[in-house]
């Protein structure tokens, strides 16, 4: 049967259902696909903080978002073409989400009145009126995917559990995707139990097929291959990519990266991933607490180690006082803090840039931390990196930010080897001048002090969090030192931005708009920012990868503009930091605290205003 | 048996007591029980087979946390309850350390509470020094979690009415492997005791009864003063029977589920009847029976109380590592970013 295919730039596809539903999995099995087709990409999957919330109700739905095309794509996307709903719940939390007349597919074998009442549906909404306009394709998804493994030896209640690979294999007969990339991932996870791999490839295949023959969909769509810089890509989330971006830190430096962690979402995956490599000499210690967790990582850092810990807003809380205790004693640990929604345990599972000033400002005591930020799922890889080799080569904690967002989504990364990474200098003691040094003595651009490990002879010396006098760091309780070591201790973190590059500007050199971001909002805020910029030539746009120290030339970009607004996911707080390291410009903010990031179309609006 | 440890190689036979001592004035009062503990420790490490350099001190807060100063090894003087961490981490890092906990009651007990029972149930190889003083020192004279109730403190004018822990006892909760009890006034038997807790290979927890001269002196008094010494302290021996008593005739034996002091030569009582000591006995029950005694009804015990065979946490993580480098499926960093799906533009 030949069937018509039209071509579109770019789509968003969501598939949503319930969080048991295997939506994640469709979802990164789509984005897998569609990245090795050439499309480039970007991902938001999106669900709730209960594992298994009650079926078939809107706080059990989980989504994963996608938005794909022939050209650069660096947002998930606002509104979607075409929505999977598993259920009726799915497709209610979705409403507001789905693009005028944009398709709907759901399972009608599960629109019986019981479920569109667990919905809060009062009458069916596929028959009601509620979507006319929409293009509605109901397939009876659950009988068709359980007819289809009937025949397998598999248990009963694995028979309907393969309905999301039935609903993927229709969605890649829609948009002429192969079915390779999905078959040869479920053979893999599968591999101990071949039935189960046969039976859902049975039921992607007949979902496909089932398309292919079915009346109600008028045509498939073809999305030919983004222009991307040549290269071997593969898709990547940000938690791998920070890890890997770790790894690489280690094998550069020459030295045993140590993770001391205790599990928290949205940053689990960091232990996971690292868990897993222990070919690389990883050591990882899910500890009893957040504060062993870091507590153990500073010991690893005293004897030697990368050391890193990773975390999420609460947990950053709780470690407050051990940052302190890097910062005073001068050792290198990589903290990343893998942002969700506060305050308090707040919404674990949601995005937010909130925990900013925690991690600029929250410890006692004068305790100056270098603090940067990741701004696209790849390059959680380069900023992971950059925090170990500032960490190490300055002797001083360095946070890492990233959010869920980031962390979550994924990305079609062009690879970047461990060669086109600069290299890390430890600055360890050198035996040659055991008479000379003394514990604080300095090195003269960086501030730093050198790293005397235990178990090199003729360094052994005590460090605490005790105030200490410079240089020899033994104890001291002199005033005017106190004072000079807050200074040096200030002055090492300020240095740091001889070090780091300066800040970009895309779009307008002067102008009348400066449009500020940080961290992960790139995404949203560039194709925003895009947009706005082919009808106004006097917009920019810069994007803040490092937030403590800033880059030394933001006055000079920012003394070019009229106006500058800065945008972010909380009430304000990077906007209230530039507005007290650089109190000469005058800012607007734009701020959003949904637990959900940007959309396009209302920072277009946003920034028409000023325009 | 205690195994022998294979971590002690070295024989640094040219060091003494003193090239352990640092340039730094010791800043406990005068009559602290601490200068006794920091001399017994300079008089061990000579003993222990390691280089200074290969030694690490690692503390918390309070009083006895100050140790690390006057240690001359590398010394780390951390945050409050946090050091049983920080010295997993180090340990981690560089199992050939020989790494020592200084920690007190309120910094292991109260605020490092969890941190101290996870050091115990995970078996790390540090040794944890824990000076029981019964009382905070450093923040002047409030009660601890090791304070007999109704201590009158400044933190409790009417008297506590917390109930106190036992940190053997909390030990043994938590798997302990190694404890001994000692007590400041009696260097010679701490020293003997330090050796042994750096042989044994895992936590090895060192109870020191401390005398806190300014917020809570004498608080061992009933059993360190001369009547008390002979008559309430039972010093255990592996193999030995449990004997005690200024006239050196008391012992202890079960009786039922009890354990009673008895004497030899009264109402039949042989030596015969009296307990042998089995510090290695995997089987705990006696241990924390023998640490639960209190003076006056029952000698306070003293010695290695415990010290049983188990893996550590440091070998088992080290040998994950050892086992899973051969078979690593990336030989690089490289190899892992081009693994899996890939394709090219
Ligand atoms: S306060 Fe007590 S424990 Fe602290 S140094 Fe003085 S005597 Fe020793």
């Amino acid at each position: 049967m030949s069937k018509i295919s039209e071509e579109l730039d770019r789509v968003v596809i969501k598939f949503a259902g319930d969080s048991g539903d295997g939506m994640q999995l469709t979802g990164d099995q789509f984005s897998n696909t569609t990245a090795f087709v050439g499309n480039d990409l970007s991902t938001f999957p999106d669900y709730p903080a209960e594992i298994r919330a009650p079926q078939g109700t809107i706080a059990g739905v989980s989504g994963f978002k996608i938005q794909f095309g022939n050209t650069t794509i660096f947002s998930p996307g606002d509104k979607v073409d075409v929505l999977v709903a598993m259920n009726p719940a799915a497709l209610k939390a979705n409403t507001e989400w789905i693009k005028d007349r944009g398709t709907i597919i759901v399972d009608s074998d599960s629109f019986k009145a019981k479920d569109f009442e667990k919905a809060g549906y009062s009458s069916n909404p596929l028959e009601d009126g509620t979507f006319d306009g929409y293009k509605i394709i109901q397939a009876p998804i659950t009988k068709l995917s359980k007819d289809s493994v009937d025949s397998f030896n598999i248990e009963n209640k694995f028979k309907t559990r393969s309905k999301n690979m039935f609903a993927l294999g229709m969605i890649y007969w829609l948009f002429n995707r192969p079915l390779e990339i999905t078959e040869n991932f479920l053979q893999n996870k599968f591999k101990n139990k071949p039935e189960l791999a046969k039976a859902n490839i049975a039921s992607l295949k007949a979902g496909y097929n089932f398309a292919l023959t079915l009346e109600l969909l008028p045509s498939t769509y073809t999305i030919k291959a983004a222009d991307l810089p040549k290269g071997k890509y593969r898709s990547i989330t940000g938690n791998t990519a920070a890890a890997w971006g770790l790894l690489a830190a280690a094998e550069k430096s020459g030295l045993q990266l140590f993770l001391g962690t205790y599990p928290i979402t949205p940053a689990s995956d960091i232990l996971h991933e690292l868990s897993k490599h222990k070919g690389f000499d990883v050591i990882s210690l899910q500890a009893e607490d957040e504060i062993a967790g870091i507590c153990s990582a500073i010991g690893a850092a005293f004897a030697g180690c990368l050391a890193v810990t990773t975390t999420s807003g609460p947990g950053l809380a709780l470690k407050g006082e051990a940052i302190g205790l890097a910062i005073m004693t001068e050792l290198p640990i990589v903290i990343v803090d893998v942002q969700r929604g506060g305050p308090s345990t707040g919404l674990p599972t949601k995005t937010e840039q909130s925990d900013l000033m925690q991690a600029v400002y929250g410890r006692n005591g004068e305790s100056p931390a270098i603090v940067i930020a990741a701004s696209t799922p790849s390059n959680c890889y380069d900023f992971a990196f950059m925090a170990s080799k500032l960490a190490i080569e300055h002797m001083t904690p360095v946070i890492l930010l990233t959010d869920g967002f980031i962390a979550n989504g994924a990305e079609p990364w062009k690879i970047k080897e461990t060669s086109s990474l600069p290299s890390i200098t430890p600055n360890k003691v050198n035996v040659l001048n055991k008479e000379e040094w003394k514990p604080y003595l300095r090195k003269s651009d960086t501030l730093s002090r050198a790293w005397a490990v235990p178990g090199t002879e003729g360094f052994e010396h005590r460090i605490g969090g005790l105030e200490k006098q410079e240089n020899s760091g033994n104890v001291s309780y002199d005033p005017k030192n106190h004072e000079r070591m807050v200074q040096v201790r200030a002055e090492k973190v300020k240095r740091v931005a001889n070090f780091i590059p300066n800040l970009e500007v895309k779009g307008a050199e002067k102008g009348d708009l400066l449009i500020v971001g940080w961290g992960g909002t790139f995404g949203s805020l560039f194709t925003a920012f895009h947009e706005v910029y082919k009808q106004h030539s006097t917009v920019a746009y810069a994007h803040f990868n490092y937030i403590n120290p800033l880059p030394k030339n933001t006055a000079e970009v920012f003394a070019c503009y009229k106006t500058i607004l800065v945008c972010e996911l909380n009430l304000g707080q990077f906007v209230k930091i530039l507005r007290s390291e650089l109190p000469q410009f005058n800012y607007f903010s734009f701020n959003k605290v949904q637990g959900l990031p940007f959309t396009t179309a209302e920072l277009a609006t946003e920034f028409n205003k000023y325009l | 048996m205690e195994l022998t440890p294979q971590h002690i190689t070295q024989e640094n036979t040219h060091l003494t007591a003193k090239d352990f001592a640092t340039n730094q004035d010791v800043r406990w009062c005068p009559g602290c029980g601490d200068y006794a503990i920091l001399n017994a420790i300079q008089k061990t490490l000579p003993e222990i087979g390691k280089n200074r350099e290969d030694i690490v001190f690692v503390s918390g807060i309070g009083c006895s946390s100050r140790f690390p100063y006057y240690v001359e090894t590398y010394g780390f003087h951390s945050i409050h309850g946090r050091a049983p961490a920080i010295a997993t981490g180090v340990k981690l890092a560089n199992p050939k350390l020989s790494v020592w906990q200084v920690t007190g009651d309120g910094d292991a007990l109260a605020i490092g509470g969890n941190h101290f029972i996870h050091a115990l149930r995970r078996n790390i190889d540090i040794n944890i020094l824990l000076f029981n003083n019964e009382i905070y020192g450093l923040t002047k004279g409030q009660f601890s979690p090791t304070s007999k109730t109704g201590i009158v403190t400044k933190s409790s004018p009417q008297g506590t009415v917390d109930r106190a822990f036992n940190p053997g006892n909390l030990a043994m909760g938590a798997s302990a492997t190694f404890f001994a009890r000692v007590v400041d006034v009696e260097p010679k038997k701490m020293v003997e005791v330090f050796i042994e807790a750096e042989k044994h290979r895992g936590t090895s927890l060192v109870e020191i009864l401390q005398n806190c001269v300014i917020f809570n002196d004498k608080a061992f008094a009933n059993v360190t003063d001369k009547d008390g010494k002979l008559e309430n302290q039972l010093w255990v021996k592996q193999g030995e029977k449990m004997i005690f008593g200024n006239q050196n005739n008391k012992g202890l034996r079960l009786n039922g589920l009890k354990l009673e002091v008895v004497t030899i030569g009264e109402n039949g009582i042989t030596e015969n009847d009296i307990l042998i000591h089995d510090a290695n006995c995997v089987e705990s029950t006696l241990h924390n029976m023998l640490i639960n005694l209190s003076a006056p009804e029952f000698p306070v015990v003293f010695g290695i109380i415990r010290s049983v065979v188990a893996p550590t946490f440091n070998d088992g993580i080290w040998n994950q590592l050892n086992e899973e480098k051969p078979k690593a499926k990336f030989k690089s960093v490289n190899e892992l970013l081009n693994s899996g799906v890939t394709w090219e533009i």
